[in-house]
């Protein structure tokens, strides 16, 4: 399955010559489907709340090419008008931890895919990653333009959702005093899926608890930063107990229900399996890749269309 | 709208911040060399706090103390949660819960 993607640059110049081919084009497409269907949807919801914050259209193009991270561009929203930056850039680097392992895991899928992959490392958001790290790839395809495809459609139904949010916020007068809410149910969604998700509630609760303990110490302007201090180093001091529960997080994602919808990069259930395939992946050479067991494609995100729980 | 530079600013930063995250592992680990444990522990557990910190840090500006006493949000956070143990789709959650937190707090 790997043999497509293999060749790197003879390879670059193989598909400068021939194009696309309509299998690989097509098999793309349907993997990116359910994820470009739930990234326009919140794409949309995302340009509107910007656009309610004064910023249009112009301005989530920019933020879903320069950001592209679902959490990260809604935080942003309240940074925006009155920063500070630095704050903004921290608060980035925390919400964004976990590409990390996303990253890891697919150093030994990307080794040979040449320049390509500095954009396939830039737009490697949770969505793009469960589906690109599965062992189920169609065959018969050129895999390197699959990976191409696939992360250019999510990323891109992000953005044109986005856009198409600002520019219906423009057209739409009605009162939007609340709409910051969204941001917050968001955020409490995923969180309650973390929680089901995890054995050990340790961190869902020092998150909480150190946050808003030093935003009653410290005031609403600057308890940010101290609370990820405390954060990491409560993490550190307790790090015997906790690591060992998040050791095999594999059982504890196959039972969860998989039909939330996400956002790039808001959906932690994958964030999750990608832990367990970061460590996995990394160690296994890449050719060792496909003999991964299959119970990590059940954490995909393929079946959040369903209603049903299972 | 006030100052634009701000928001480019932000825009840039918080890019940079979160395409390093995608990149800098790549360049640090890429060939070959092994990922300290501490590192992978950390990857592992902090998204975990990072949404609890991310609720807070949403809810920054309720005054508990003053009129409605939070109520609005206490209200919309529990329909959203339950909503969400219910049916586990979280736009269903956010838009119902959105929704009625802008009808709460447009008609108090």
């Amino acid at each position: 399955m790997m043999t497509a993607g293999d060749g790197s640059h003879c390879h670059k110049r193989d598909w400068m010559r021939k194009g696309i081919d309509k299998r690989t084009l097509s098999a793309a497409f349907t993997t990116s489907l359910p994820i470009m269907v739930t990234f326009v949807v919140l794409g949309i919801g995302y340009g509107l709340l910007l656009e309610k914050h004064g910023f249009g259209p112009l301005w989530a193009l920019a933020s879903g090419i320069i950001i592209f991270s679902g959490t990260v561009q809604f935080v942003s929203v309240g940074f925006l008008s009155g920063g500070p930056v630095l704050m903004a850039g921290i608060t980035a680097l925390m919400v964004a931890a976990r590409h990390f392992f996303f990253s890891i895991s697919m150093i030994g899928r990307y080794r040979n895919e040449g320049k390509r992959k500095w954009y396939l490392y830039y737009a490697l958001c949770d969505e793009t990653y469960a589906m690109l790290s599965r062992d189920d790839i169609p065959e018969d395809i050129d895999l390197s333009m699959y990976r191409l495809l696939v992360t250019l459609f999510d990323q891109s139904a992000w953005v044109i959702g986005s856009v198409l949010g600002g520019v219906l916020g423009g057209m739409l007068t009605f009162n939007s005093q609340g709409i910051d809410f969204a941001m917050t149910a968001l955020f409490t969604t995923v969180y309650v899926q973390q929680w089901i998700d995890s054995k050990c509630h340790i961190p869902a609760v020092l998150g909480v608890a150190a946050t808003l303990g030093c935003r009653l110490v410290f005031g609403r302007d600057y308890f940010l930063i101290p609370a990820m201090v405390i954060i990491i180093v409560v993490l550190t001091i307790m790090r015997s107990r906790i690591e060992p529960q998040f050791g095999e997080a594999a059982d504890v994602h196959q039972a969860g229900g998989d039909e939330a919808a996400v956002m790039p990069d808001g959906d932690v259930r994958i964030e999750a399996a990608a832990t367990i395939q970061g460590l996995q992946t990394y160690e296994y050479e890449p050719a060792a890749v496909k003999d991964v067991p299959d119970d990590k494609t059940a954490t995909s995100p393929s079946r959040r269309g369903g209603g049903g729980d299972e | 709208m006030s100052d634009h530079r701000m928001a480019i600013a932000v825009i840039l930063v918080m890019g940079i911040a979160t395409f390093a995250t995608r990149i800098v592992p790549v360049l640090l680990f890429g060939r070959g060399s092994k990922v300290p444990d501490y590192v992978m522990y950390l990857g592992k557990v902090v998204p975990y706090t990072a949404m609890g910190l991310l609720i807070v840090y949403c809810l920054k500006d309720v005054q508990i103390m003053a009129a409605p006493h939070a109520l609005p949000e206490i209200v919309a956070m529990a329909v959203v949660v339950l909503s969400y143990l219910w049916k586990r789709n979280s736009i269903l959650s956010v838009v119902i819960g959105t929704v009625l937190y802008m009808l709460m707090v447009q008609n108090m």
